[in-house]
């Protein structure tokens, strides 16, 4: 009992990380149908700007995440300006390569410039472990958690409650009818990718605290798991890529806690494959009959 | 057969004098074993490209798992030559690569096929993943330190049949019936399906030729690199691959070749710099992408028909 609910901790932990990263997928796949493969380094810059401005500027916690929140919104913007923007109406793979080379580039610019190797992140709050009945849980588990849902939460909130969220439902469901109604097709694709990546660096910055190493390259399979997490929950879908999120950091640590840690990432694909058999359009996604 | 004699003389003329011309320009001097390597690297890229263009730009079935069945390839050569290091050995490896693929690839093809596009992305991507776990956890694979010192069976030539045997096959194939239907599929699913059409089984016979051809490259690749480990065949190759596909353009076989080249020689002329070499690399992909997203030659193709000028209605292909 005790390991299980030490492992659901865990779980919940990690996975709301994925939940963060998801989100960003789920929006820009929502508006633009485009599988973003540079979005899990758009986290990875968020991590890398938290390590620079936590140890060379002595931001705090709370500055350096909100700092790198901003910046990778910007980077965001930026990308899909240069990047996608030019893409919108050709065939969707030569947008999904653009992706690719964007991601490549990013990789491997960070690693021209900084240099490939791992470095450790300043460890800005001292990491403090409680015990409930014999149960340990951190500090820094207990600020993911919190951060992360309460970024949801606001996130929610922008979609479901301001005039923007609502622009960028009207343009997920068809970007010519919002466009006849008056709505600014490229300003509501920016915001999203700008909401989209600052979770994002929000996640880079707490993933920094709680694994305590950032490298050029930590993006690639986060970034590939927190899309399964989004297809998962139901592309589009925000509650979905929440949920998708915390699924898969749970199953990756529990299969890892029954000693088959060399298998979590099959147990995660397995999971995904069997979910997309039998609800094709995720757990949360909305079903759409082909007509002819 | 008769009615396209007069074509397949020319392109059997082709890879004849191809042959030939590499043989000379080897005993002339010309290719060194630094240009050889890179020819070789291609040839195994154009079977690798061509496959996946008959599953993507063909049958319109957007598969991320050419990896996967690569590395089925590879490591069936891998152990078997290493244990029978004769030719028989290498090309009955390569017969049990193409087996174990086919099979694999009914295993993947038959439930994953009835989703659409990125879904069937994603699941094929999956897919390929969870066989390299396998591979990366199993005794006779060596686990993820990988396998060293495989025999050298696949040199220029066998490459070269190879490239040409595979290329011919899936021209074929494209050109017939099944090929057709396959690509009723991409241009509409339900359309052909209501014609009488077995979608599905002209969907998963597109992929499993795809997934077989894969194999073939990687036991080439396996036998020509001689070390090989499971990193070697994680999502990145399958986007490498991709990346020749879309360049060249989905639904050229042409276009598959020449981007293969282009790809191929960019990589040895970057080679000099550094980290520096994928950032560049990165950035030729994105303006390439931005200004000719339909690839290099779009659905343009090479005809031996056209070019002896044949009356012929625009825009349709031909071999």
């Amino acid at each position: 009992m005790q390991t299980l609910l030490q492992q659901l901790i865990n779980g919940l932990s990690l996975g709301s990380i994925y939940a963060l990263l998801a989100l960003g997928y789920t929006m820009v796949y929502g508006i633009i149908k485009l599988i973003n493969f540079a979005h899990g380094d758009i986290y990875m810059l968020g991590a890398f700007w938290g390590y620079y401005v936590i140890n060379y500027w002595h931001f705090n916690f709370i500055f350096a995440l909100l700092s790198a929140m901003l910046v990778c919104a910007v980077s965001g913007v930026i990308i899909e300006y240069l990047a996608y923007r030019p893409l919108r109406h050709s065939p969707r793979i030569a947008a999904l390569i653009t992706a690719i080379g964007v991601s490549y580039f990013l990789e491997n610019g960070m690693s021209y410039l900084y240099g490939s190797s791992t470095r450790s992140f300043p460890q800005i709050i001292k990491q403090v472990n409680y015990h409930f009945g014999g149960v340990q849980i951190s500090n820094i588990q207990i600020l993911i958690l919190v951060t992360a849902c309460l970024l949801m939460i606001l996130l929610q909130l922008i979609i479901k409650r301001t005039k923007m969220g609502r622009a960028m439902r009207a343009v997920s469901v068809d970007p010519d009818a919002a466009e006849l109604v008056g709505i600014n097709i490229n300003r509501t694709i920016s915001f999203t990718f700008a909401l989209g990546s600052s979770m994002a660096g929000a996640a880079g910055v707490l993933i920094g605290l709680y694994y305590n190493s950032i490298d050029p390259l930590m993006g690639m399979t986060p970034g590939i798991k927190a899309f399964v997490a989004a297809v998962v929950g139901g592309i589009g879908s925000v509650p979905g890529a929440s949920l998708g999120g915390f699924l898969i950091g749970l199953l990756e640590t529990g299969v890892q806690a029954i000693g088959l840690s060399a298998y979590k990432d099959a147990a995660v694909y397995l999971v995904l494959i069997i979910i997309l058999l039998i609800l094709p359009a995720g757990i949360f996604g909305k079903n759409t009959k082909e007509k002819v | 057969m008769k009615a396209n004699f007069k074509y397949n003389i020319c392109w059997l003329i082709v890879m004849i004098a191809g042959f030939y011309a590499i043989n000379t320009l080897i005993l002339v001097g010309v290719i060194n074993a630094f240009i050889e390597n890179m020819l070789v690297t291609i040839g195994i890229n154009i079977i690798l490209a061509v496959g996946l263009n008959l599953v993507i730009g063909f049958a319109g079935q957007f598969s991320l798992g050419h990896a996967g069945f690569m590395a089925v390839g590879a490591y069936a050569t891998a152990i078997i030559t290493s244990d029978h290091a004769n030719a028989a050995g290498f090309w009955t490896s390569i017969v049990v690569g193409i087996i174990i693929a086919i099979v694999a690839a009914l295993i993947v093809g038959i439930p994953t096929l009835r989703l659409r596009g990125d879904y069937l992305a994603i699941a094929t991507m999956g897919a390929a993943e969870i066989i390299r776990i396998i591979i990366n956890n199993l005794k006779i694979t060596n686990g993820a330190a990988g396998m060293f010192n495989i025999p050298q069976f696949a040199t220029w030539p066998v490459v070269y049949i190879m490239v040409c045997v595979t290329s011919i096959l899936i021209v074929n194939f494209i050109h017939s019936r099944g090929g057709r239907a396959a690509m009723a599929v991409r241009e509409d699913e339900i359309a052909t399906e209501s014609m009488g059409i077995n979608t599905t089984k002209w969907k998963l016979a597109a992929f499993v030729f795809g997934a077989a051809t894969a194999a073939i490259a990687g036991s080439l690749q396996a036998s020509y690199v001689q070390t090989i480990a499971p990193t070697n065949y994680n999502i990145m190759e399958s986007i490498a691959i991709l990346i020749i596909v879309v360049l060249g353009g989905t639904g050229s076989i042409t276009g598959s070749f020449v981007a293969a080249f282009v790809l191929g020689i960019l990589d040895t002329v970057l080679q000099d710099f550094g980290t520096l070499r994928m950032v560049i690399y990165a950035v030729v992909l994105v303006v390439m992408m931005v200004f000719k997203p339909s690839g290099l030659l779009g659905t343009w193709e090479f005809s031996f028909k056209r070019l002896f000028g044949h009356r012929k209605p625009k825009g349709e292909t031909q071999a």
